[in-house]
């Protein structure tokens, strides 16, 4: 294998290598191609951040530019998926979920069980979030927590370019609505990724790293700052198991309670906002399914519960970082 | 015009509004004595709308639906019997019992569901519109919307990007005057919705929406444009619904005799059996024939509602991706 690219090139080939293989699969977004209608080039962006570039010109008529609309295309999408069609809609950034929610929760995730079983609606949402770009407050957020809490919807959040091909390949193949979360920061982050086809199931965490003493599951961007933490950690005689769930929804409960029962310790980070989210949920499950195993309180290491600041001073206070985990570690493996 | 459907055409014509008539007239019986759970949305009144469209529709074709649904359910072929049984909230409905009136769907028959968002259907259908041109087989999508809807932001965009995409895409305004309780003079900026179709970039027709002839003739010309690669096109009914928004309400918003005036003018059934029988082309007698088999179709498909089981604990956590 040995070949490594970014996590950015990771995408594109995914969804290139899944639209080779199948003809119903479509992209549609915002400038997908870019230059639709204009006078320059007709694939002038792929995208705001050059994710789909070049896929318009290899699968003609299957990347569709879309007006600034997304009620009207991620609902699209939808209906689209309705009808025989595999779509992977682009909602640019998670934030605008605030202009098509409806589409996304009431429509796609409920046909299935509101139907009675009868509907099938595999649509790709895939999405940019997350804090870094000194994007500010309507630009940054990390709203996987909210489709989590929607039953209906699955939650792919990859930390590494190899898991955003293969996830991103499954949740094509998925015939469930599935919400794909791309964390901008990590768009150039290389990584080896075999050049063939291959799945990352949905629900199987991934042990990132062994360690008796304290469990980190960690979502997203925040897996690199725990190993951050963690290499850090070990040279001071504390050896911690790092979790990336992988998938928020299903999240695989029994890899993390698994890991608790042998550490007794749990620190949990992720970027959102702290309260009902995704780390809150999380210490949640093990202080209920695993109170006996613990030796001292769950750490949640998140942003603060504020909007995301675009001062680079205060963005960078705002990002949970390597350091916040190593002190929560440390109060884990201290606490009395 | 009558001259394009031959008689079992208008039998088919009569027999399907007769269905839709004697289904809500019977839903809104029941309810009134408290067996039905819920909301639930009658479509009295509007029969002609849904019929003259869906009459042009094959199985292939979709439609999207409002949460006065029902009309739009049956002249898409739905299955009545079941659609009774999902309003009782039983294990036997077309979605057992777990969507409801406000959510009947069957996408085996393209019925893509009655929808409890305002505007919802609007998205939908342009997916499945591109889906029909990409495919290229000449299917259609249809979206069943009202003056509410008309105002919600979702069907702009569908509108817009049905006439970017040049979809086979028919958007069917039914105007029945009301937005629950506000009358659609109030709440509709234009005089007619249909003006709206021109910021849109696609046609804007005006039907009487009690008059099944001019929809079918008015719905035929669009779905037939579309079927062709002409794109969308708006078509604004006028009509008016006999019942509250919801069963239950007292519609004081409503002038005395309104809808009693309405059923003595203008009553889609009742000029269709005018127009058919003035010329000797269908006899009375075939109409009440088919009036009779629909109450007993009817009658039928309540008792059986009545009769059928309920989901069972075991139902709630299944057709639902992931679970706890």
């Amino acid at each position: 294998m040995a070949r490594k690219i970014t996590y950015q090139q990771a995408i594109n080939e995914a969804l290139d290598q899944e639209m080779g293989r199948d003809k119903t699969v479509i992209v549609m977004g915002e400038d997908n191609a870019g230059g639709a209608g204009s006078p320059g080039e007709d694939d002038a962006w792929g995208g705001v951040l050059g994710v789909t570039k070049g896929l318009y010109h290899k699968h003609p008529g299957r990347v569709l530019d879309t007006p600034i609309s997304e009620s009207g295309f991620i609902g699209a999408a939808v209906g689209a998926a309705c009808n025989g069609m595999r779509p992977v809609a682009e909602l640019m950034f998670v934030d605008f979920m605030g202009v098509c929610f409806d589409q996304i929760f009431n429509q796609a995730a409920k046909f299935k069980y509101m139907f009675g079983g009868k509907a099938e609606t595999p649509v790709v949402i895939r999405t940019m979030y997350g804090a870094g770009f000194r994007a500010a407050a309507q630009h940054s957020q990390c709203l996987y927590n909210i489709f989590t809490h929607i039953p209906g919807l699955k939650v792919v959040v990859p930390s590494n370019p190899y898991d955003a091909k293969g996830l991103l390949i499954q949740s094509i193949r998925d015939n469930d609505p599935v919400i794909f979360m791309e964390h901008k920061v990590l768009y150039t982050m290389e990584g080896e990724v075999p050049e063939e086809l291959y799945t990352v199931p949905f629900g199987e965490a991934a042990v990132v790293r062994e360690g008796g003493d304290v469990t980190i599951v960690a979502i997203g961007r925040m897996v690199g700052f725990a190993q951050e933490a963690a290499a850090s950690l070990q040279k001071q005689g504390i050896h911690c198991e790092i979790i990336d769930p992988r998938t928020t929804s299903p999240l695989d409960e029994d890899t993390i309670l698994e890991s608790v029962e042998n550490t007794g310790r749990l620190v949990v980070v992720d970027e959102s906002n702290p309260r009902c989210s995704m780390a809150s949920d999380i210490a949640g499950i093990v202080a209920q399914k695993a109170f006996g195993a613990l030796k001292a309180p769950i750490e949640q290491v998140t942003a603060p519960h504020v909007p995301v600041p675009f001062s680079d001073a205060l963005e960078d206070l705002y990002i949970p970082n390597a350091a916040a985990i190593e002190a929560a570690v440390k109060r884990v493996k201290e606490y009395r | 015009m009558s001259e394009t459907l031959n008689r079992e055409g208008l039998l088919e014509a009569y027999r399907t509004m007769r269905t839709i008539r004697e289904f809500e007239e019977r839903v809104h019986n029941d309810f009134a004595t408290g067996e039905i759970p819920g909301f639930v949305h009658l479509y009295a009144g509007e029969e002609a709308s849904a019929t003259g469209v869906c009459m042009h529709l094959r199985g292939e074709d979709y439609i999207a639906s409002t949460h006065r649904g029902h009309g739009h359910c049956i002249a898409k072929g739905v299955d009545p019997v079941g659609m009774m049984a999902e309003i009782w909230g039983r294990a036997t409905g077309t979605c057992k019992g777990k969507g409801g009136s406000m959510h009947i769907a069957d996408l085996g028959v393209g019925m893509l569901g009655a929808n409890g968002i305002v505007g919802g259907g609007g998205p939908l259908i342009c997916g499945t519109a591109l889906a029909s041109k990409l495919r290229g087989d000449k299917t259609v999508g249809v979206c069943f919307f009202g003056d509410g809807a008309s105002n919600q932001g979702t069907i702009f965009e569908a509108m817009n990007l049905a006439t970017v995409w040049n979809l086979p895409a028919i958007f069917v305004a039914e105007n029945n005057g009301y937005a629950e309780a506000t009358s659609s003079t109030f709440s509709v900026a234009c005089d007619n919705i249909a003006d709206r179709a021109s910021a849109f970039g696609m046609p804007g027709v005006i039907v009487d929406g009690f008059d099944f002839f001019a929809v079918h003739e008015a719905a035929g010309e669009a779905i037939r444009r579309a079927r062709e690669g002409g794109g969308p096109t708006l078509i604004e009914m006028k009509l008016s619904r006999y019942y509250g928004h919801f069963e239950g309400d007292q519609q004081t918003y409503r002038a005395d005799g309104e809808v009693q005036k309405l059923r003595e003018t203008k009553d889609c059934l009742m000029q269709f059996r005018k127009r058919v029988t003035a010329n000797g082309e269908i006899t009375n007698e075939q109409l009440d024939a088919i009036d009779a088999e629909i109450r007993s179709l009817i009658d039928g498909s309540v008792a059986k509602a009545k009769a059928d089981p309920k989901p069972g604990a075991a139902d709630l956590m299944t057709d639902v991706y992931v679970s706890y």
